[in-house]
């Protein structure tokens, strides 16, 4: 019988039972169908690539007002196709002077980075490429390798531009490491699991997002900012360093960047989707567990375009202010969210869910009303101090 | 195979070859003409003086060990977040305790200067 509902959990018992029927035993069968998935999912997730280039590049076209690409076939759909043609027939150039190695393992480990985050994403109840029972620290620490490949980039193109967005990388991309972790914590922290099944189980009531938004916003802020993606592309910044990392990229090597920056960007997507949004969780999933999968891909495509928004919206920030808006801002709030968080999260543990939930935005709420006030009284003395004194002393206002 | 960390080394040593076979397949296909003048580093056309690998300002060193202080010390907390649920109260109260400690050592960084980029 085939039941279409639960369509991975068939198609894998389908696949182990060809195995077995191939001579193999029940737990070879098992191994062989899961190494099975984990060479397939890279390949499913690289080819994601494609529709979503075009999908980006239609997206912040029509936030323009352009068209975007639409000469290639219809809507444009062939013109990735068209790209990959030509990048794969583009000259392969090194620079003298480079470190060979390390200039073609950057782009390689770029891709490589945010493809291995695919392995612990849960696309529905049963459809995953693995669940580690420590999935959330297997984030933090995949997720640094395509931060690793920037930085070995500009470091062994042997140019002064490369140089400095490596630079650039280490102020960014190292700094909004620490909201990231801190916002990945607060899902661990209200369902009591590190694996990414476990939270999103534990978001069947009631989604992260509304219990924890100041979280859900800090993650989206940090993630914009570890993709490196305007208003925080400071490494790249075409006006200022030419092309900051990948200055001396072209070819395919330089189409790999491309690849990991669009990847990365809706991977983070994908992953706020699973901690915040509820991840595979949605009307029917109980009778029809594939149904999971076309929840997530929307809710991830969701984030996603909150994440090309941006990008269309805001002006690049100046490096000071990235800087500042990272350790005096985001930092200290994740720093303050947490404990409070985790105080009421417990203290209200016997209570009844919705109890729980309520006082936990209530919380949220409180701790937003806070910052923004003390953000206000600090902008409002900055300006006084501005307006008193016609000319401010820079090392009086530096202070 | 039953190890979930295997299929992780698997998903992984595929994530790299799959990209590396693609860059063999583009330097097979594309031409190949390299030039003294090609192979030159690009600085919009000026010719480069100097070293390229320059010294850089220690400040970015500053943000590097900040980093590094605050990662480590969330990456401890991972285990107190997955367990303080069964552990009685206290136990929140103390985990609080550390992490408002971190942002005493945010705030004396701050004080002493660090976080001003000039």
């Amino acid at each position: 019988m085939v039941n279409l509902g639960d369509f991975f959990y068939t198609l894998g018992m389908w696949l182990q039972g060809l195995l077995m029927r191939a001579g193999l035993n029940e737990s070879a069968a098992r191994g062989a169908f899961s190494a099975l998935v984990a060479a397939l999912l890279p390949l499913i997730a690289l080819l994601t690539a494609v529709p979503l280039i075009w999908l980006e590049r239609k997206w912040i076209a029509r936030l323009q007002d352009r068209m975007g690409p639409n000469r290639v076939g219809p809507f444009g759909l062939l013109q990735v196709f068209a790209d990959m043609v030509k990048i794969f027939t583009k000259e392969d150039i090194t620079p003298l002077g480079a470190d060979r190695v390390v200039f073609a393992l950057a782009p390689v480990l770029a891709v490589a980075g945010v493809v291995g985050l695919w392995a612990v994403i849960p696309f529905a109840a049963n459809a995953f490429g693995v669940d580690l029972n420590v999935g959330v620290l297997y984030l933090v620490a995949a997720g640094t390798l395509s931060t690793l490949a920037i930085m070995l980039a500009g470091w062994s193109a042997n140019n002064k531009y490369a140089l400095l967005g490596a630079f650039r990388t280490v102020a960014q991309m190292i700094s909004y490491e620490v909201p990231l972790v801190l916002s990945l914590l607060v899902p661990v922290l209200l369902s009591g699991s590190l694996g990414l099944n476990g939270i999103v189980a534990a978001q069947r009531e009631v989604w992260f997002v509304f219990s924890a938004p100041l979280a859900a916003l800090l993650f989206l802020i940090a993630s914009q900012a570890e993709v490196s993606r305007a208003p925080f592309d400071l490494l790249e910044a075409e006006s200022e360093i030419v092309a900051g990392f990948n200055i001396e990229y072209s070819g395919m090597k330089f189409g790999f960047f491309f690849v990991g920056e669009f990847l990365h960007s809706f991977t983070m997507g994908l992953l706020g989707a699973t901690l915040f949004l509820g991840g595979w969780t949605g009307p029917g999933v109980e009778t029809y567990p594939a149904l999971g999968a076309v929840y997530i891909i929307l809710k991830g495509t969701f984030v996603y375009f909150l994440f090309v928004w941006a990008r269309a919206t805001f002006p690049r920030i100046r490096i000071d202010q990235m800087l500042d808006f990272n350790w005096k801002l985001l930092t200290p709030l994740g720093l303050f969210l947490i404990p409070l968080l985790a105080v009421v999260n417990r203290g209200l543990s016997e209570s009844s869910v919705w109890l729980r939930n309520a006082a936990l935005l209530g919380a949220n709420v409180l701790l937003a009303a806070l910052v923004l006030t003390i953000l206000g009284m600090r902008g409002r003395s900055a300006r006084m101090r501005a307006a008193s004194n016609a000319t401010p002393a820079p090392a009086a206002l530096r202070r | 195979m039953d190890n979930a960390w295997s299929v992780v080394g698997i998903f992984m040593i595929v994530a790299i070859v799959l990209p590396g076979a693609a860059l063999i397949m583009a330097r097979l296909l594309g031409p190949k003409k390299p030039s003294p003048i090609k192979q030159q580093t690009y600085e919009c056309g000026v010719e480069t003086v100097g070293e390229s690998w320059v010294q850089f300002k220690a400040q970015y060193y500053v943000y590097a060990l900040a980093f590094v202080v605050f990662d480590v010390e969330v990456v401890f907390l991972y285990p107190w977040a997955r367990a303080y649920g069964q552990l009685p109260l206290f136990a929140t109260l103390e985990g609080a305790l550390f992490i408002l400690i971190l942002a005493v050592g945010l705030l004396y960084v701050w004080r002493k200067g660090a976080l001003e980029w000039q």
